[in-house]
């Protein structure tokens, strides 16, 4: 099976005098590396230059609110469930009176934990959530840590600020450093 | 011997090392910007403006990690090992005449650390000597690997000496002389430069010289895939960078040597009419130092213009086997270099000096000729 059309035969026939000389092999291939020297470079500067990602991107978790405000997780523990790294760990309380505001269900997360060391970002939680509470975003990652104390997320590090909510935007106009939260910052 | 002399020497002397020193260290961070420039990449950029601190960032780092001596190893060989190659190296640079003469009052002192009229024979000598650092370090290093490391460099760097001494002689032969300066100054007129009267015998001398200092595609002795990394696998911290450090400054050394054999060293084109300008402008002292400072930086410009070269083949081509190695230097250069020396000879009977040319023509033809009647690779369309 041919897989590129750049393939060559290997051939075991004996070199003539001009391939043994080496000579012009050798030039040739000099040529061939002084002209990648005066190339244009495709590195991209990381930490001053970002790259967009694309709109599948999964990066940071988020928790997601709804438009009056209140948090979608009822705690239903199927995120955790399908977690293959199980790095989700979470309590379910009972909303009291009163927290209508806070909580769309009765059911809420009290506590929702996320160990960062274990997880593997493969986005299952977000395919399991039935009341698309959890997100992965597209456009943040999740910061470096120097503390073990520092990886285990808790809900103050996962549910979204209403002031800063998150969207996926498939804005094909974004190229670069979609890291900066301007760009994605909901209209809303 | 004046005292004025012996300071303006003195002067020279340590110039010349601190140059050889910066040149080298330097060569480092060049080395790793070529690289990436060859591979399409930026290469070191955060030290410092462009990355231009980086060999500082780099010493920093060798001299702070553990020193570490094997058990096993013989404790004074292996610490000689390293120190061998460090002189051998620094050793080498004191004959090569950087420009010509500095006048002083009434002195004229040439631009050189030492003025001997061998000075090939001690470069040759010293540059010998240079594979005792190779073999000691890896027979005190206790291991295997590291022993068959200095091994390949032992006989690659004797068999390519032979080469490279014999590729010489037809310059020698040339110039009737063994002084550096001589050599030079012999080249004074652009076409009679030895790259023009000795193309052949550069090209030997220029491989030769790869092998010498273990540069790609002669690097041997130094393989991760097969030596686990060679001659100086025990070695660790400063005693590496030593190592790492004397083969960068071989490089500029022999920058330099080839330079000044084939490429007329602070010779350049119409190199009189601008002397004699700047010594009617500027008065004769003056003028004539100004000239040698502009044959100085010319130099320099043909030395950095080699150490570019060294960079850009080992970035070019693969490493040789080791049957290839040894029969590239015993069957082809050494019969190729005695021919060169012969048909020189014949030449300057005649007092015709681009003989070899012959050489060079005759390959050209074979070459084209045993290619023209070489049968033709049939290309099978591969089997799906």
């Amino acid at each position: 099976m041919q897989l590129t059309n750049r393939s060559k035969q290997v051939s075991n026939k004996e070199m003539t005098l001009a391939e043994k000389m080496y000579l012009p092999a050798v030039i040739g291939g000099l040529a061939i590396t002084i002209r990648h020297f005066f190339r244009k470079k495709p590195t991209i500067q990381y930490p001053e230059v970002k790259k967009y990602l694309g709109p599948i991107y999964r990066g940071h978790h988020i928790l997601k609110r709804d438009e009056q405000g209140r948090e979608r997780c009822t705690a239903c523990g199927l995120c955790a469930v399908a977690c293959p790294a199980e790095a989700i760990s979470m309590v379910a309380a009972e909303r009291k009176k009163g927290e209508e505001s806070l909580y769309r269900e009765e059911k809420y997360a009290a506590v929702y934990e996320i160990n960062m060391l274990r997880c593997i970002f493969c986005g299952l939680c977000e395919e399991a959530c039935p009341k698309q509470a959890v997100y992965l975003r597209h456009d943040q990652m999740v910061p470096v840590f120097q503390e073990r104390d520092e990886v285990i997320y808790g809900k103050d590090k996962l549910v979204e600020k209403m002031d800063d909510r998150y969207i996926r935007a498939n804005n094909s106009e974004v190229k670069t450093t979609p890291t900066e939260p301007s760009l994605t910052r909901a209209a809303t | 011997m004046d005292l004025t002399i012996l300071l303006v020497k003195g002067i020279i002397i340590l110039a010349i090392f601190a140059i050889t020193l910066g040149i080298a260290a330097y060569s480092t961070y060049a080395e790793r910007k070529v690289a990436a420039f060859l591979q399409d990449r930026i290469g070191p950029n955060r030290a410092g403006p462009f990355g231009l601190l980086q060999p500082l960032a780099d010493a920093g780092k060798m001299f702070f990690k553990e020193d570490f001596i094997p058990a096993q190893a013989s404790k004074w060989l292996f610490i000689l090992g390293p120190c061998l190659a460090m002189l051998t190296a620094l050793m080498s640079s004191a004959v090569i005449p950087f420009g010509d003469t500095i006048k002083f009052g009434n002195y004229a002192i040439p631009v050189q650390a030492i003025e001997i009229n061998i000075g090939v024979l001690y470069i040759f000598g010293v540059v010998s000597l240079g594979v005792y650092g190779v073999m000691v370090g890896g027979w005190a290093s206790n291991n295997k690997f590291s022993l068959l490391g200095a091994i390949r460099a032992a006989s690659q760097n004797i068999s390519y000496e032979i080469a490279l001494g014999l590729s010489l002689i037809a310059i020698l032969m040339m110039s009737g002389s063994l002084s550096l300066k001589a050599i030079i100054d012999e080249q004074a007129t652009f076409f009679e430069w030895n790259i023009f009267t000795q193309p052949l015998g550069f090209i030997i001398f220029l491989t030769c010289s790869f092998a010498e200092c273990n540069r790609t595609p002669f690097d041997l002795p130094e393989c991760e895939t097969e030596l686990v990394g060679g001659y100086h696998t025990e070695y660790s911290s400063m005693k590496l960078g030593f190592y790492l450090f004397a083969e960068y400054i071989n490089m500029f050394v022999s920058s330099a040597f080839i330079s000044a054999l084939y490429f007329g060293g602070f010779h350049y084109p119409f190199m009189n009419e601008v002397g004699q300008a700047l010594e009617k402008s500027l008065g004769t002292i003056t003028g004539h130092n100004v000239a040698t400072a502009l044959g100085v930086i010319v130099y320099f410009g043909k030395i950095f213009f080699f150490i570019f070269f060294y960079m850009w083949v080992r970035w070019t081509l693969p490493r040789f086997r080791y049957d290839q190695l040894m029969n590239l230097g015993w069957k082809t250069f050494i019969p190729l270099a005695i021919l060169n020396v012969v048909l020189t000879g014949a030449g300057l009977l005649y007092n015709f000096k681009y003989a070899t040319w012959l050489i060079a023509i005759v390959m050209i033809v074979l070459a084209v000729t045993s290619t023209a009647r070489a049968p033709k690779r049939d290309i099978i369309p591969q089997q799906s």
